[in-house]
């Protein structure tokens, strides 16, 4: 077994289209860099992607910060990405598949909390912070 | 940066090598359809190997492109999703993908062009049919 120790952490401002390239490339680097499997650092980089299009989308900037962390029995990814844009006004009919206010798919949020493990969202006028975590135990 | 589109015959080919911005993809979703218009090519194969994403909005870029494609007459075939990408793409929700696919590239021109054929013999057969009813 390949021992992975690495706690470390990258933050990546949210400015415009090709951030969303690197924050989601920085959440493939720390989860394998963690020892998550190709399927989760897949998974990962998906759900950062859909959550810092959002950013660029309807706050214009925000930050996302990746942490890997691995401890005796876990290995895990946790991303905050955050924005100081107007806030979500329906959180309900956002979490909902098939609704969008961009034309997209619809699919975003409800998808993207299909495939962490922990998913928290809180939001109103100024700041939107979304939390999501990926956790395997140790192999 | 753009995605070059390969002429084949009656089909275009065209392989999306690296991680697409939003707004590589939507030139992309426009040049395939320009390229279409302007050739008329009765097919493309679009493959994605390069791709180690998909998200709800690429997803919605292929199949925006693939229907546009299809209400020209065009056929298309999308191919080389990466295993972890359908995955991934099955767990956020169903029918991101509406498009024909195939496994890889070769397979992916085969289908296309078993498609295309498919199309031509029903046509075919139409005609011999309004052909029949009309005498």
């Amino acid at each position: 077994m390949t021992k992975h120790i690495s706690n470390e952490s990258i933050v990546v401002p949210i400015l415009c289209d090709a951030d969303v390239i690197i924050a989601r490339k920085a959440g493939r680097d720390i989860a394998a860099a963690v020892g998550l499997g190709l399927a989760d650092q897949t998974r990962l980089a998906t759900a950062i992607s859909e959550l810092a299009r959002n950013v660029v989308l309807y706050a214009k900037s925000g930050r996302c910060r990746v942490q890997g962390n691995t401890d005796g029995e876990w290995r895990s990814v946790t991303v905050v990405v955050e924005d100081n844009g107007p806030g979500i006004p329906d959180i309900g009919k956002a979490m909902t598949h098939g609704y969008s206010t961009s034309g997209g798919l619809g699919a975003g949020l409800p998808g993207t909390k299909r495939l962490v493990n922990e998913f928290s969202l809180t939001s109103h006028p100024g700041l939107t912070v979304i939390e999501i975590t990926i956790r395997r135990r140790q192999s | 940066m753009r995605v070059p589109i390969l002429r084949l015959g009656k089909v275009l080919l065209t392989s999306i090598q690296s991680d697409l911005t939003d707004e590589d993809a939507i030139n992309f979703r426009t040049d395939v359809l320009s390229m279409i218009g302007e050739t008329d090519a009765v097919g493309i194969v679009i493959d994605v190997t390069g791709l180690d994403v998909v998200d709800s909005f690429m997803a919605r870029i292929l199949n925006d492109t693939a229907t546009s494609v299809r209400l020209l007459g065009g056929s298309v075939v999308v191919c080389g999703i990466r295993p972890a990408v359908a995955l991934t793409l099955v767990e956020m929700g169903r029918q991101m993908i509406g498009a024909e696919t195939a496994l890889n590239l070769e397979q992916g021109v085969e289908k296309l062009h078993k498609i295309i054929k498919i199309g031509a013999a029903k046509r075919l057969n139409q005609m011999d049919f309004d052909k029949e009813s009309i005498e």
